[in-house]
């Protein structure tokens, strides 16, 4: 149990998000950093559905009102309890009582994110709704009361689970262990849409060859990209359709913005490609202001990165239950 | 420019989705088609979710498919095969305020069409307008048959906030938004209704197949 004693604006409750309940108009909400919450969840020993508190700004403080484990990944946020520096992406465990500071993420950090994520042992206990527990922005249901935290809230945590996690475990954060860049900037892998082809060849060409800008009016909802316009062959009128988070549609400015996690579940903007499942925890992490590029994937390719994806959480867990097993042999 | 080929066309949304999209003009007989392959394609294991748009639909996957050759063609066949699936559902019946406070475009509507408060009114509260999909936010829903007549493109810079409630047009359609959020519709009226709540099973009040009728309560001039 814990108590939000200061927080910066849009912390919120995710979990892996929300399925199914695109019919009712529902989109799947979650972590924008779903690597992040399930390397936190697995240093825990929770359930893979279980949530987190999402933090895209900072600083964080909160204070443990029973005992309890803890781990913080994501951004490297010196993490801080009672002003003892914590390691990274280890699991944590506080005593009633005490601290926990989370601040700017870290100049220079090894490795450039944003957003961090403050895991509980058990899981963030909020009732779980059309099969998720993540924070529904729009229409203000899910995570905690369908809303932000604020100061004075106070969180839950669900029954631990039997299995014991170790103290000072850590990870490597998977931007670490899989880098992707081109041409010295954090790179997108992107699968062409429909409209693709409706582009001058110009605009494809600057598309897959500029670096793009992540604009200040970037949020759960969409990153607003800025680099050179995107003009059509000629203007298109599409009908409303579904669409996921990773479409990077373009509206009539010739600015593409790609949907993330709060994005509506339909829209009527032309696509011009998809940031592949596999990359778009690295988007999520990636700094207002910061720029990142375009690579352009196949559906092999794109299969491969999920495939990686993969492997590493199933290695994350392996390396963690061995480590466990050896825990208790020790004495 | 899609769906306006003459055979459907099938594109990808990255790894998560495929979006197939039926060709020509959106009718109501095409909807029921999209429903009905809607109900087909949902069975299929591939396929977590069959969500349909305006005369398209959106199929997700539990797990993306290794090849995406065969699934394609048996969707062009399902459709080949799809009959119009006419479901009957509830007529709804909303109260609607027009203009005043909770309609503050329908200003915007009177100058783009050149018609009087009273004609536009009469024209949006006359048709039973059938629930094509649900969509852009929680128990928001695309309504079809709209009278042409009262088309008003949408705004050149959205409102960042229109309360849940508001009847709004954009372009040739019209539509109730479900809670608060941002819009480039132009709002001409607004209602008491409640379109969604979590907790009810089903979450959305109204569903493909169903209709809205827009019941005049006020006008305000």
């Amino acid at each position: 149990m814990i108590e939000v004693l200061a927080t910066g604006a849009l912390a919120t409750v995710q979990d892996l998000g929300r399925e199914g309940a695109l019919r009712w108009g529902v989109g799947s909400a979650g972590a924008m950093d779903p690597l992040a919450l399930a390397a936190g969840n697995l240093l825990l020993g929770n359930a893979d559905d279980a949530a987190g508190i999402e933090l895209p700004v900072l600083p964080f403080r909160v204070r443990f009102q029973r005992d309890g484990g803890f781990a913080v990944t994501g951004a490297d946020v010196d993490a801080r309890l009672d002003g003892r520096p914590l390691l990274p992406w280890t699991a944590q465990r506080a005593r009633a009582g005490q601290e926990l500071l989370l601040n700017l993420p870290r100049r220079g950090a090894t490795w450039p994110a944003s957003r961090a994520y403050l895991c509980l042992a058990g899981g963030v206990d909020v009732p779980r709704l059309l099969g998720s527990r993540s924070t529904q922005m729009r229409g203000a249901f899910g995570g905690f009361e369908g809303r932000a935290l604020r100061a004075g809230d106070v969180l839950v945590a669900g029954a631990a689970s039997a299995e014991e996690f170790l103290e000072g475990v850590g990870l490597v954060p998977p931007a670490l262990a899989m880098p992707l860049l081109a041409d010295g900037l954090p790179a997108l892998r992107v699968l062409p849409a429909a409209e693709y082809a409706a582009y001058t060849a110009a605009s494809r060409a600057a598309f897959w060859a500029e670096p793009w800008k992540i604009s200040a009016q970037s949020d759960r909802y969409g990153y607003r990209l800025q680099g050179p316009p995107l003009q059509p062959l000629a203007p298109l009128e599409m009908r409303s359709h579904g669409i996921v988070p990773g479409v990077i549609q373009v509206p009539p400015g010739g600015q593409p913005i790609v949907q993330m996690r709060d994005a509506q579940p339909s829209g009527g903007y032309p696509k011009l490609g998809t940031v592949i499942e596999a990359d778009l925890w690295r988007l999520g992490q990636a700094p207002v202001g910061s720029r990142v590029r375009f690579v352009e994937c196949d559906w092999n390719g794109a299969l491969a990165a999920l495939a990686q994806v993969d492997h590493w959480l199933a290695e994350a867990r392996r390396w963690l239950g061995l480590q466990r097993g050896a825990g208790g042999i020790a004495p | 420019m899609s769906g306006m080929n003459e055979q459907p066309s099938i594109s990808r949304l990255g790894t998560r989705a495929l979006l197939f999209e039926a060709p020509g003009e959106t009718t109501l007989a095409t909807q029921q088609r999209i429903w009905s392959l809607a109900r087909e394609a949902e069975t299929w294991p591939e396929v977590r979710e069959a969500v349909p748009g305006m005369n398209n639909l959106m199929l997700c996957w539990r797990r993306a498919p290794q090849r995406c050759d065969a699934i394609e063609a048996r969707l062009h066949a399902a459709w080949a095969a799809a009959r119009p699936l006419a479901l009957q559902g509830r007529v709804v019946e909303l109260d609607v305020v027009y203009g005043g406070d909770g309609g503050p475009h329908l200003a915007d509507v009177v100058a783009h069409t050149g018609l009087a408060i009273d004609e536009i009114v009469e024209r949006h509260s006359a048709p039973v307008y059938p629930v094509y999909a649900l969509g852009s936010h929680p128990g928001y829903c695309y309504l079809g048959g709209m009278d042409p007549r009262i088309a008003t493109p949408r705004r050149p810079v959205p409102v960042l906030r229109i309360p849940g409630g508001a009847v709004s047009i954009g372009g040739a359609q019209t539509g109730v938004s479900a809670s608060d959020g941002p819009s480039g519709w132009n709002t001409i009226g607004c209602t008491a209704m409640s379109f969604f709540d979590p907790q009810r099973d089903p979450p959305a009040l109204l569903a493909p197949g169903d209709s809205l009728r827009f019941r005049v309560k006020q006008v305000i001039r």
